[in-house]
């Protein structure tokens, strides 16, 4: 029996601070409910400011998931991505619905998160292993 | 309908380009609408048409293209937009 093992995926995004500012004073709940999960509302903070840096770095985080999931047919809402905060401050990625079910198909168990802001922007690095990837991001069984 | 929906990408979707330039079917994120432009004109479509999108309609795809667009509109039972 042959063993083909994983392989390195990881995905990166940045996001500009002050355009999720400008949502929030437009939108307010209205925009963070679409995009955001309950936790990561409660833990973004009550003022704009400080909100913005810490919504723009899980808006980043999200986006530099669905590229390393790589979704085709079925694409995972922002929701069904969650940066969850650790004990400790660490970050957590945890997946939910859509997210999860492709997440299944392309072997990745794990996903390791970095963020930071400044700048003006948000950053997200994730990485994680996958299973047997072909082109066109389906998982072989 | 469409000319609501392009008029709402201007203005919303931050597109490096003339969106009246584009075809109904374009690519608009490989025309440069962000995902983050993207759910703001969502917001702003919303408030535009009276409806709201669905959970399952909140996703990158729903926003890909200006009939991608209208055909979620028309599933959510938009008609004309809301005047004021």
């Amino acid at each position: 029996m042959t063993h083909e093992c994983c392989s390195v995926v990881v995905g990166a995004d940045v996001q500009s601070t002050a355009e999720v500012a400008e949502s929030l004073r437009a939108y307010g709940a209205r925009y963070t409910r679409k995009v955001f999960t309950e936790h990561e509302i409660k833990t973004a903070g009550s003022t704009i400011p400080v909100a913005a840096e810490r919504l723009a770095v899980r808006f980043a985080a999200k986006e530099a998931v669905l590229k390393l999931l790589r979704p085709t047919t079925i694409v995972p809402h922002w929701r069904s991505i969650e940066v969850r905060r650790q004990q400790g401050g660490w970050p957590e990625i945890i997946l939910t619905g859509d997210a999860a079910e492709l997440a299944r198909q392309r072997q990745i168990h794990h996903i390791s998160v970095s963020m930071s802001h400044g700048g003006g922007v948000g950053f997200a690095t994730v990485v994680a292993q996958a299973g047997n990837i072909h082109e066109g991001g389906q998982a072989s069984d | 309908m469409i000319d609501e929906i392009r008029q709402v990408l201007a203005e919303h979707g931050r597109m490096p380009v003339d969106v009246d330039s584009l075809s109904d079917d374009a690519d608009l994120y490989q025309a440069g609408l962000t995902s983050h432009a993207s759910v703001n004109v969502m917001l702003a479509l919303e408030d535009a048409f009276d409806i709201e999108f669905p959970d399952e309609m909140l996703r990158k795809s729903t926003f890909e293209s200006v009939a991608a667009i209208q055909d979620a509109l028309i599933e959510l039972g938009a008609s004309a937009p809301v005047q004021g």
